[in-house]
């Protein structure tokens, strides 16, 4: 994954020093609770919620069952409709293509969209060793890119960032990029969104290359689709001559109509929108009408080693709609960047130790980075069970085991320094050690929340001992929803 | 071993078991499709107005009108707001805009994205609008034209022929749909919430998005 993490201190220690960060932690806190209470309304209208969202991880978990049909039938399809297809194995090879690719247009800029796939292979790093700039487009990427920051948040990269900090970075930092911020720049919303607008559009308009990821890849018609709100998506996969979409192989569904699961659950999930401003779809090269030449980049990467992980692979139905990171009592105070990783929150702490592999102390420590309330696993549109992948992760780091990295089996010997852990986890096996028992568990500690200590023992006191426990529920988030009919009272 | 080959073994390895020849023929069974094909039942005229308040919820600018009067709309929202130059697809009906004062532009293979920031609004059809979520999808038809022309304009007027255009839901959006083409899903001008989450209406693409619900256009 990307270099930008490497030496990330662990997980409790970089959750520490995020929690004393007072600015950030209002921050997050105010835009967990709006997006999170806005979401729940969004799901409230739809009385198929439950279906959708079965439907949504049974698509996905046919599709990873027969993930290698899948991914061929794809192939064949983006060649057919005029594209061309390249596999990268891990993410050196990815950003060789990438980098091959826009040498041989002669190029030496990039326009990019928004792609998680691209930050986890530390694309922009390896194209600016090339002598390539890569210019991020989406609004939020710019602040972090210009504020030579790292991105906290799937959805809202810049969450950690206020308006003042923002307009200081624009005053600050454009000039040097391209076109320098409007004078008497004020921190007003719309005012900062109108400078990053004129600040893009001539990149935009002159861009010979574009490079994105996409939100699916259809397999038997080869579309593909972004999905986004800012309009700098379209100008991406629109204007330039030549785009290069890198796109992790889990991505795909099968069908066409598959969409019309996915194109419910994502915008009312992630930005708590009946639909998102723009959706982008296209199948290869079209006459006349955008890029004339089109690559797609299949990416590995440690995906097909999490899929080799019976509990684990459920992890790569996720479709990146962030919101169990919005209802997550720890990423609430500790933010993004204690996750060391681009994939931050719930989804990050299953999903980066499986793609990277557990051997860093933030990734063995990731797997505790959850207080396993279950908040996240309620409102997931693919239904992942979070906690049940932690606990597996956790026992993984433990006690040891058989797992697969790049492509081969190995056997991992019990962390050390994780004895207390070991320890905990024996008394914590009856609960957190079998699956099926977690969700009673959940239960009966809010039932019995009183008797709650102020910190948690064994695996937990790493990260409880750096702040105040969010409090226990009076009841617990699936009791709630059950009452509520999935929060229609509504708090906003 | 090329990487297809590595990464197409580590995927057949991870599954163990060599799975279904054939899944495809299986994959009518694997997914419970018991979830609805649209929300509701409502009338021709209910499901408009569903579409027409869902589009102004999100911001979008909706005119209701007929036949007869289309090309005096048109000609009054291009004046209002100061146009004077508009982009037109190949095929726009010749009838909508003959009322219209602004210059006419067409796009030709040559117009470069700079050519296309010179025009001040875009004139187009669409494919299909959607009531439940206030979504109008273009699929690069001959009176919508390629996809640079409603993006790179500051102004889109979108012409909806109602009620044939109009479904109700996402999963019969997509039924009418050919996934060959360029498909260009709009709900509401663009929009970013990235800054303290205030949404804010226009960032790159159009910031006015004009949605006009027409009977009996030809
Ligand atoms: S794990 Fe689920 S809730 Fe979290 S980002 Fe992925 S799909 Fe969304």
């Amino acid at each position: 994954m990307s270099g930008t993490f490497v030496g990330m201190p662990a997980f409790p220690k970089a959750a520490h020093e995020a929690v004393g960060n007072t600015t950030l932690r209002a921050n997050l806190r105010h835009a967990t609770h709006t997006i999170r209470d806005k979401r729940a309304k969004a799901v409230a209208e739809l009385d198929d919620w439950a279906r959708l969202r079965e439907a949504g991880k049974q698509i996905k978990d046919h599709t990873l069952r027969h993930l290698d049909h899948y991914l061929v039938r794809l192939e064949e399809a983006v060649t057919t409709a005029g594209g061309t297809v390249h596999w990268a194995a891990d993410a050196d090879e990815a950003n060789r293509i990438v980098t091959g690719l826009v040498k041989e247009t002669g190029e030496s800029e990039v326009v990019k969209v928004k792609s998680m796939a691209t930050q986890e292979i530390g694309l922009n790093e390896a194209l600016e060793a090339a002598g390539i700039r890569a210019y991020e487009t989406d609004l939020a990427e710019l602040i972090v890119q210009l504020g030579k920051d790292r991105p906290s948040h799937i959805l809202v990269p810049a969450i950690h960032r206020n308006r003042g900090e923002i307009r200081d970075i624009f005053e600050r930092e454009m000039g040097p990029w391209g076109r320098p911020a409007p004078e008497h720049l004020t921190d007003a919303p719309a005012e900062l969104a109108e400078a990053a607008r004129l600040h893009l559009r001539e990149k935009f308009l002159r861009a010979k290359v574009g490079v994105s990821g996409a939100n699916f890849m259809v397999a038997e018609t080869g579309t593909l689709v972004v999905v986004e709100s800012e309009g700098n998506g379209r100008m991406c996969l629109t204007l330039p001559e030549t785009l290069i979409s890198v796109v992790g192989i889990e991505k795909i569904v099968p069908t066409w109509r598959d969409l019309e699961v996915f194109l419910q659950t994502l915008p009312r999930s992630s930005t708590a929108e009946r639909m998102n401003p723009y959706t982008s779809m296209w199948t290869g090269t079209t006459d006349g009408d955008g890029p004339d030449t089109f690559h797609l980049v299949l990416l590995d990467n440690g995906r097909t080693d999490t899929l080799a992980d019976d509990v684990g692979r459920q992890a790569l139905r996720c479709i990146r709609c962030s919101a169990c990171l919005n209802v997550c009592p720890v990423y609430e105070r500790a933010g993004g960047h204690a996750y060391g990783s681009v994939y931050p929150g719930p989804i990050g702490a299953i999903l980066s130790p499986q793609l990277r592999g557990t051997a860093s102390a933030i990734d063995a420590s990731l797997p505790y980075a959850s207080s396993l309330c279950g908040a996240c696993y309620e409102v997931c549109p693919v239904a992942i069970d979070i906690p049940e992948v932690l606990v597996h992760l956790r026992e993984r780091v433990v006690q040891g085991g058989e797992f697969t990295r790049h492509g081969a089996k190995v056997t991992l010997k019990p962390a050390r320094g994780h004895a207390a852990e070991r320890a905990a986890m024996r008394a914590a096996g009856m609960v957190f050690g079998r699956p099926g028992l977690l969700r009673a568990g959940q239960r009966l500690a809010a039932r019995t929340r009183r008797v709650h200590p102020r910190t948690l023992p064994g695996p937990g006191r790493a990260w409880s001992a750096t702040r105040d426990l969010p409090k226990v529920p009076g009841e617990s988030f699936r009791d709630w929803w059950q009452r509520t009919g999935g929060g229609q009272e509504g708090e906003a | 071993m090329t990487s297809r080959d590595i990464i197409l073994g580590r995927v057949r390895r991870a599954l163990g078991t060599p799975g279904d020849p054939d899944p495809e023929a299986s994959y009518e069974q694997a997914v419970d499709r018991s979830y609805l094909r649209e929300h509701g039942t409502r009338t021709t005229e209910q499901t408009v107005d569903l579409l027409a308040g869902n589009l102004a919820d999100y911001r979008a600018i909706v005119h209701r009108t007929d036949r007869e009067e289309l090309p005096l709309l048109l000609m009054r929202l291009l004046a209002s707001s100061g146009a004077r130059t508009v982009l037109v697809p190949p095929a726009l009906p010749p009838g909508w805009l003959a009322a219209a004062h602004p210059v006419r532009v067409a796009d030709r293979a040559g117009s470069t994205a700079a050519d296309l920031d010179e025009a001040d609004a875009v004139v187009t059809g669409c494919a299909v609008a959607i009531a439940e979520t206030g979504t109008i999808v273009l699929d690069g038809g001959p009176d919508q034209g390629r996809r640079r022309i409603t993006l790179v304009p500051d102004h889109h007027i979108c012409v909806v022929r109602v009620p044939d255009q109009v479904v109700s839901s996402v999963p019969r959006a997509l039924e009418r749909l050919d996934p060959a083409r360029p498909l260009t899903w709009i709900s509401g001008p663009s929009a970013t919430s990235d800054i303290e989450l205030d949404r804010v209406e226009g960032v790159h693409g159009p910031r006015t998005l004009e949605v006009v619900l027409v009977t009996g256009a030809d």
